[in-house]
C-alpha cells in the first residue's frame, strides 16, 4: 500500500516536471497589423488589428493602454458673469489612451478582484492626486471629470470594443486611434480568463510615433526652439517678400 | 483632404484652412486691415488651442506685414525714424507680453485672457467703427474733420525727438509707450496691433495719414517676428504648418480683396466691417457667459 502510495507521487512529480514547460509554453500568442502606429502629415486616425490565440477555453480581454502622464483638470465658476477656471487638480499616473475590447460583457465572466488589480475598466484606473492638489476634497468629482473628458475626446472608451473568436482558440479585434491619439510607447495587455480565474496574461508594446515631415517640425521645435522661431520669421519674411513680388509683375 | 498640424497636434481639413486665410485675406484686402483680430478667433471657433492660434498668427503677420511694407516702401511712405522708436517700445511690450502670457498659461487662465481682450478691444472697435459709418452714411459729403494740432501736456514731456517724415518735433516717450502697449496686444491677442496703433498715432502722435500705415507695418513686422521667436522658445505653440497654410490663403485673399475693395463704397464696407468684428465680439462673449456643457475641463498632460 505504502510502495504504491509512493509511486504513485512520484509518477506525479515525473509528470509534473514534463507539464511545467508545457505549462509555460501556455502562452498568449499576440500579433499586431503593424507594430507602429505612424502619425503622418495626412494622419486622420487609424484602425489597428490585434490577433492572438488563446492556450485553451475561456474569455479574453484586451487592453491598451497609452502612456501614463500627469493630467491637470480644472473646474469653472461662475464670477461676474463670467465662467473662471477656479479650483484645479493635478492628478498623476494617467494614461493617455485607454481602450478594452472582450468577447463578451466584461461582468459576465470578469471577478471584480481581477479587474481591480489589473486595472480593467475604467473604473477601476487608479489614478491619485498629486501631493500639492491633496487638500479638494471632492477629488472624485475631477476623476469623472477626467473620465468624461478624455471619454469626449475618444481617447478613452466605456465599453469593451467587440472581439471575434475565428475559430476554438484565433482571435481578433480592431482598435480605433483618433487623430488626437498622443505619442509614446503602449502597452497590449491581453488577459484570458478561464473559470473566473486569469488563466493566462501577455503584453505587447506598441509605439506610437510622429512620422516624416510632421516629426521632423515637432522635433525641431521642442529641441531647437530659438532656431525653430529664427526660421518660421525667415519663411514668413520670403513669403512676404515673394507675395509682393508675383502680385507686383501681375 | 485632411492635414495634420503637428503643434496643434490635430487634423484639420486643408481646404478649410486655406478658405478661412483667404477669406481674411479678402476683408483685410477690402478693409486694408491686418486680420490678425479676426483670424485668431476664427482658429479658436475651429478649435485650435488658443495658445497655439495667438502664437502661429503672430506669425503670419509677419508676412502680411513684409508684403504690405514693400508697397509702401516704395511709395516713400515709411517714417524709418518713428518706425524704430516705436519698434523698440514695441519689441519691449512684446517681451514683457510674452512673459504675461506663459505666466497665465501655467495658472490656466490664457485662455480666459484671450477672449476677454478680444471681447473688450472688438467691442470698442466694432461700435467706433459703427457710429462712424453712420455718421458718413448719413452725410455723405460731409468734410473729415483735420484734427489740429493742440498742444497738450504730451508735449511737455522730455527726451524729444525730430521726427523728419511725420513733420514731428515729440517726446520720444510717447512713440515708445505706444509701442510698448501694442507690443503687449500682439503677444496677448495674437495681432499686429495696426487697429490700435494706426488711431494713435494719428491722434495722439499727430503723424500724417500717409506715413502712418506704411510706418505702422514696418514696426509690426519686428514686433509679430518677436512674438514668433519668443513664442517658440517659451511655449513651443507656433505651428509653422498652419502659418504657412494661412499664408498662401491670405495672400492671394489681400489681392483679390484689393481689387474688390476698390470698386466698393468706402462707408458701406467699414459698416459690413463693424458687423462682422461685432458678430465675432457677441460669439466669444456668449462663450464666456453661457453655462458650459461640462464645467471640468482637462489643462493638458504635464509631462514627466
Amino acid at each position: 500500500m505504502m510502495a504504491w502510495r509512493t509511486l504513485s507521487i512520484i509518477f506525479t512529480l515525473m509528470i509534473s516536471v514534463i507539464l511545467v514547460p508545457n505549462a509555460k509554453a501556455a502562452e498568449i500568442t499576440v500579433d499586431l497589423s503593424d507594430p507602429v502606429v505612424q502619425i503622418t502629415a495626412g494622419f486622420a486616425g487609424t484602425e489597428l488589428s490585434v490577433y492572438g490565440v488563446a492556450p485553451g477555453p475561456g474569455d479574453v480581454v484586451v487592453v491598451v493602454r497609452g502612456p501614463i502622464q500627469d493630467e491637470i483638470v480644472r473646474k469653472k465658476d461662475k464670477v461676474m458673469g463670467v465662467w473662471v477656471n477656479k479650483d484645479e487638480i493635478t492628478l498623476e499616473d494617467v494614461p493617455a489612451f485607454y481602450v478594452m475590447a472582450s468577447n463578451r460583457s466584461l461582468d459576465e465572466f470578469l471577478p471584480g478582484g481581477i479587474a481591480n488589480i489589473h486595472q480593467i475598466g475604467l473604473e477601476n484606473i487608479q489614478f491619485h492626486p498629486a501631493k500639492g492638489s491633496a487638500e479638494i476634497k471632492d477629488w472624485d468629482h475631477f476623476r469623472h471629470a477626467l473620465l468624461r473628458n478624455k471619454q469626449k475626446q475618444g481617447l478613452y472608451k466605456w465599453d469593451p470594443q467587440p472581439l471575434i473568436f475565428l475559430g476554438n482558440r484565433l482571435f481578433r479585434t480592431k482598435i480605433n486611434f483618433p487623430a488626437n491619439v498622443s505619442v509614446g510607447t503602449f502597452g497590449i495587455e491581453v488577459y484570458l480568463v478561464r473559470k473566473g480565474k486569469l488563466a493566462a496574461f501577455h503584453t505587447t508594446l506598441l509605439n506610437v510615433r510622429k512620422f516624416g515631415i510632421e516629426a521632423s517640425v515637432y522635433d525641431f521645435s521642442h529641441r531647437h526652439s530659438f532656431a525653430y522661431g529664427i526660421l518660421a520669421v525667415i519663411i514668413a519674411c520670403f513669403a512676404g517678400w515673394a507675395a509682393n513680388a508675383a502680385f507686383r509683375k501681375a | 483632404m485632411q492635414i495634420y498640424l503637428p503643434i496643434a497636434e490635430m487634423s484639420v481639413n486643408i481646404f478649410v484652412l486655406l478658405g478661412l486665410g483667404g477669406g481674411v485675406g479678402v476683408l483685410s484686402g477690402v478693409f486694408g486691415v491686418g486680420g490678425g483680430f479676426l483670424m485668431t478667433p476664427l482658429l479658436i471657433f475651429m478649435g485650435i488651442p488658443s495658445a497655439v492660434a495667438v502664437a502661429t498668427e503672430a506669425n503670419q503677420i509677419v508676412a502680411s506685414s513684409v508684403s504690405g511694407v514693400l508697397a509702401h516702401w516704395r511709395r516713400g511712405n515709411v517714417d524709418l525714424k518713428m518706425g524704430s522708436v516705436l519698434l523698440v517700445g514695441g519689441v519691449l511690450g512684446s517681451s514683457f507680453g510674452v512673459w504675461l502670457f506663459t505666466f497665465l498659461r501655467e495658472l490656466g487662465q490664457i485662455d480666459l485672457v484671450i477672449k476677454l481682450s478680444y471681447v473688450i478691444f472688438l467691442s470698442i472697435i466694432g461700435i467706433l467703427m459703427l457710429i462712424e459709418s453712420i455718421k458718413a452714411m448719413r452725410k455723405s459729403k460731409a468734410a473729415v474733420k483735420a484734427k489740429a494740432h493742440h498742444h497738450t501736456w504730451m508735449h511737455g514731456l522730455p527726451f524729444k525727438m525730430r521726427f523728419r517724415k511725420s513733420r514731428l518735433y515729440i517726446s520720444a516717450l510717447l512713440p515708445l509707450i505706444i509701442g510698448f502697449f501694442v507690443g503687449v496686444l500682439a503677444a496677448i491677442m495674437g495681432v499686429g496691433g495696426g487697429f490700435v496703433m494706426v488711431p494713435a498715432m494719428i491722434y495722439l502722435l499727430g503723424m500724417p495719414t500717409a506715413v502712418v500705415v506704411g510706418t505702422s507695418l514696418f514696426q509690426i513686422i519686428f514686433v509679430t517676428a518677436n512674438v514668433t521667436v519668443l513664442q517658440s522658445v517659451n511655449n513651443q505653440t507656433v505651428d509653422v504648418v498652419l502659418a504657412m497654410l494661412l499664408m498662401i490663403g491670405g495672400v492671394i485673399g489681400a489681392q483679390i480683396g484689393a481689387k474688390l475693395g476698390s470698386r466698393m463704397k468706402g462707408e458701406q464696407l467699414r459698416g459690413l466691417l463693424a458687423l462682422i468684428v461685432l458678430g465675432v465680439c457677441a460669439k466669444l462673449s456668449f462663450d464666456l457667459m453661457v453655462t458650459p456643457e461640462d464645467l471640468y475641463s482637462l489643462g493638458g498632460a504635464v509631462g514627466h
